[in-house]
């Protein structure tokens, strides 16, 4: 037995648990990966929850937009993990030419909301693993563990379910999906410790050269990197222990308006 | 110290949110960024800056100036890390403050010491009182509208212990503030030199994080069976004591009696779970365990039973009467169900008794009832292990309803 159940056991605990009441409700699941810091660590507490045998795909929207770093983690790391990895595109809108150019949040709303609506329809996946946090966004502060969406994708926030003590939403035949968010509680700093200590793999872009790194990844087109000189876990956790820039301060999509996100996410962003 | 989540209620524009706000910028745990953020947010709604835009994202919150959504937000004092969840005020929002509740270890009662003891004021304490939070700091705020007098403080705190006693609540300390002044919340405040008390934020650095049940009889609810090679792993979390390879346990209902044969984690060789560790385990014989099977060890088993005394409160628009179906959901157990009898409805704000040996219950209202399940479940004081004295009511896959377990 370990001789202290710290805090990052705590999280992990509380994460396995959620991944595993999940699964067990629903079966017909999937799990989005967006290859960043956050998603990757929810994958690997996938991992442990079903040692080592991740019995549900995993899903990448992919807009085309995202950085050449990006690709090559999925496809090195897909292959060792032996994933059933499935890539989604909104090809429509590609070939109608959709893109950062013609207006942020058409882009935003077709190339990754709207594929997740298709690859939903296309698979039937009654659930969702999403790697969003608390402390990202006010937004995604609201949100439940397990936060059920209608057939339109809304997010109705106003009237979220109430979620006591660990007893999770059932799905009502009323909604499409429920989106299973296991690692809401974590903040950036715990899922940097965490995957020190676990010795999770690491996209280098989150690594500083030039005195710049990204602190949250995505699309080329859209995520800034901020100054830093932290070209290590060891020295990412020292920054942010001292710095008073928030996390997605780098992200178009948190910026537009004030209530982009809130609108984006109401229409079933992630 | 561990991190400690602490939720804040109290009645509608007590000042919940401009407290969690007040608190982020005085312990200076705000990025810069967003301090630029709410102070273009107020100003575009014509306002002084408004610290309760930190947690009040909504657009609907901000235009109304209201908290319709529980909340979670963290900090750091020199002492430990906080999660600090925000409840709505008002009384629509009732589910969502008890959402909120549920996941606090402590909790901030803060009281207008204008207005006084009010509707939300009694009813969240009185939730609380009921979910089992017993850690509670009593935060009489606006003492800026009262120019700071010590006698008002002394009234309105009087008022304040006399409602709490009657519903057996027992705070850790009173404290006078202003949030929006930043009066006696991180330094001590000169306009109240008065006050014999800690600030705020020693107050929440005294509370006492939850600690892990390693030393009650082993509780392990299974939530899933994998089959992975050859083996199945029964898979769950210890909700109480510890687990070890070679315990003689019990599985509840069916009582069957073996030995654990293995404990089972992903890329760790472990022969045991402390209690909150969600974990796989194998049995020596082919026993075949299910989802809401309860591991015990024999001679310490909770009581199986398909007669259950509770308190519930009800939060549904549509109310229930006797004999209705839904299903109880206790740990990872699920039975269906029926209230059997209700022999007391109460109003959760006034605690009045709204009827003795009534068949119906309404919204926002607490019961005393009586609850059959379909097959017997396994449950224990909710004072001993809560994970099996506590559960929820579901109906048309909508949680209605939570409860607490009375009488075993």
């Amino acid at each position: 037995m370990k001789d202290k159940f710290d805090h990052l056991d705590k999280l992990e605990s509380q994460s396995v648990f959620i991944i595993r009441e999940a699964y067990s409700q629903y079966r017909d699941v999937a799990l989005l990966w967006s290859i960043g810091k956050d998603s990757t660590c929810l994958l690997w507490l996938v991992r442990k929850a079903f040692f080592g045998k991740i019995p549900f795909p995993v899903l990448h929207i992919d807009t085309t937009h995202k950085f050449k770093e990006i690709y090559d983690f999925r496809e090195k790391y897909a292959k060792e993990w032996d994933l059933n990895l499935v890539i989604a595109k909104n090809e429509d809108a590609l070939a109608r030419g959709v893109g950062p150019d013609t207006g942020k949040f058409e882009c935003c709303n077709e190339l990754k909301t709207v594929a997740l609506k298709q690859a939903i329809a296309e698979y039937g996946y009654k659930a969702l693993y999403l790697g969003i946090r608390r402390d990202e966004h006010g937004i995604r502060a609201k949100e439940r563990v397990f936060s059920p969406r209608d057939e339109d994708f809304e997010w109705d926030y106003k009237n979220q379910p109430p979620e006591l003590w660990d007893q999770y939403k059932t799905k009502a035949a009323e909604e499409e999906h429920i989106r299973v968010h296991p690692i809401l509680g974590w903040r950036e700093i715990d899922i940097w410790e965490y995957t020190r200590r676990e010795n999770i793999p690491v996209n280098s872009l989150y690594f500083a050269q030039d005195q710049k790194r990204f602190r949250s990844i995505g699309c080329e087109t859209c995520c800034g990197p901020v100054d830093s000189q932290a070209d290590s876990i060891d020295k990412i956790i020292e920054e942010l222990k001292i710095t008073k820039i928030s996390e997605r301060s780098g992200r178009a999509q948190d910026k537009e308006s004030d209530y982009m996100m809130q609108k984006l996410r109401s229409l079933g962003y992630m | 110290m561990g991190a400690l989540s602490f939720v804040i209620v109290g009645h509608v524009d007590h000042g919940k949110s401009t407290l969690i706000g007040r608190l982020l910028y005085d312990t200076n745990s705000l990025p810069a960024d967003k301090i630029a953020e709410i102070k273009k947010a107020s100003d575009d709604l014509g306002r002084g800056t408004e610290f309760a835009y930190l947690l009040d994202h909504l657009e609907e919150e901000r235009k109304q100036g209201i908290t319709i959504d529980t909340t979670q937000v963290f900090f750091k004092s020199k002492v430990r890390d906080y999660v600090i969840i925000d409840a709505p005020g008002h009384v629509e929002f009732v589910k969502n403050m008890i959402t909120g509740a549920s996941q606090a270890e402590a909790a901030v009662l803060i009281v207008d010491a204008e207005e006084g003891v009010k509707e939300q004021t009694k009813r969240h304490s009185y939730m609380l009182a009921m979910l089992g939070l017993k850690q509670v700091v009593v935060a009489i705020n606006k003492m800026d509208l009262m120019d700071y007098s010590q006698e008002h403080y002394e009234k309105i705190k009087s008022d304040v212990a006399e409602w709490l006693a009657s519903i057996g609540v027992e705070p850790v300390v009173y404290l006078p503030m202003s949030a929006k002044d930043g009066e006696n919340i991180a330094s001590r405040s000169d306009k109240m030199a008065w006050a014999d008390c800690p600030t705020f934020l020693e107050s929440l650095d005294s509370l006492k994080n939850i600690s892990l049940a390693n030393e009650k009889s082993l509780i392990f609810p299974i939530q899933d069976v994998y089959k992975i090679d050859d083996k199945r792993i029964n898979a769950g979390r210890v909700e109480a004591g510890v687990m070890k390879k070679g315990d003689k346990i019990k599985i509840l209902p069916d009582g069957q009696v073996t030995t654990i044969r293995s404990i089972e984690k992903f890329l760790e060789e472990t022969d045991e779970a402390c209690s909150s560790e969600c974990v796989g385990m194998t049995t020596e014989d082919s026993v075949f365990l299910d989802r809401g099977n309860v591991v015990c060890i024999a001679g310490n088993e909770p009581v199986l039973t398909d007669t259950i005394s509770a308190n519930i409160f009800w939060m549904s628009k549509k109310g229930v009467k006797v004999g209705d179906k839904m299903t109880l959901r206790c740990a990872t157990q699920g039975q269906p169900c029926k209230i059997e009898s209700i022999s007391k409805r109460i109003n959760s704000s006034t605690l009045e008794v709204i009827a003795l040996d009534s068949d119906s219950i309404e919204n926002l209202e607490v019961a005393e009832v009586v609850i059959k399940t379909k097959k017997p479940i396994a449950i224990k004081d909710f004072n001993e292990v809560q994970e099996l004295g506590r559960f929820v009511l579901v109906r048309d896959d909508n949680t209605c309803a939570g409860g607490i377990v009375t009488s075993i």
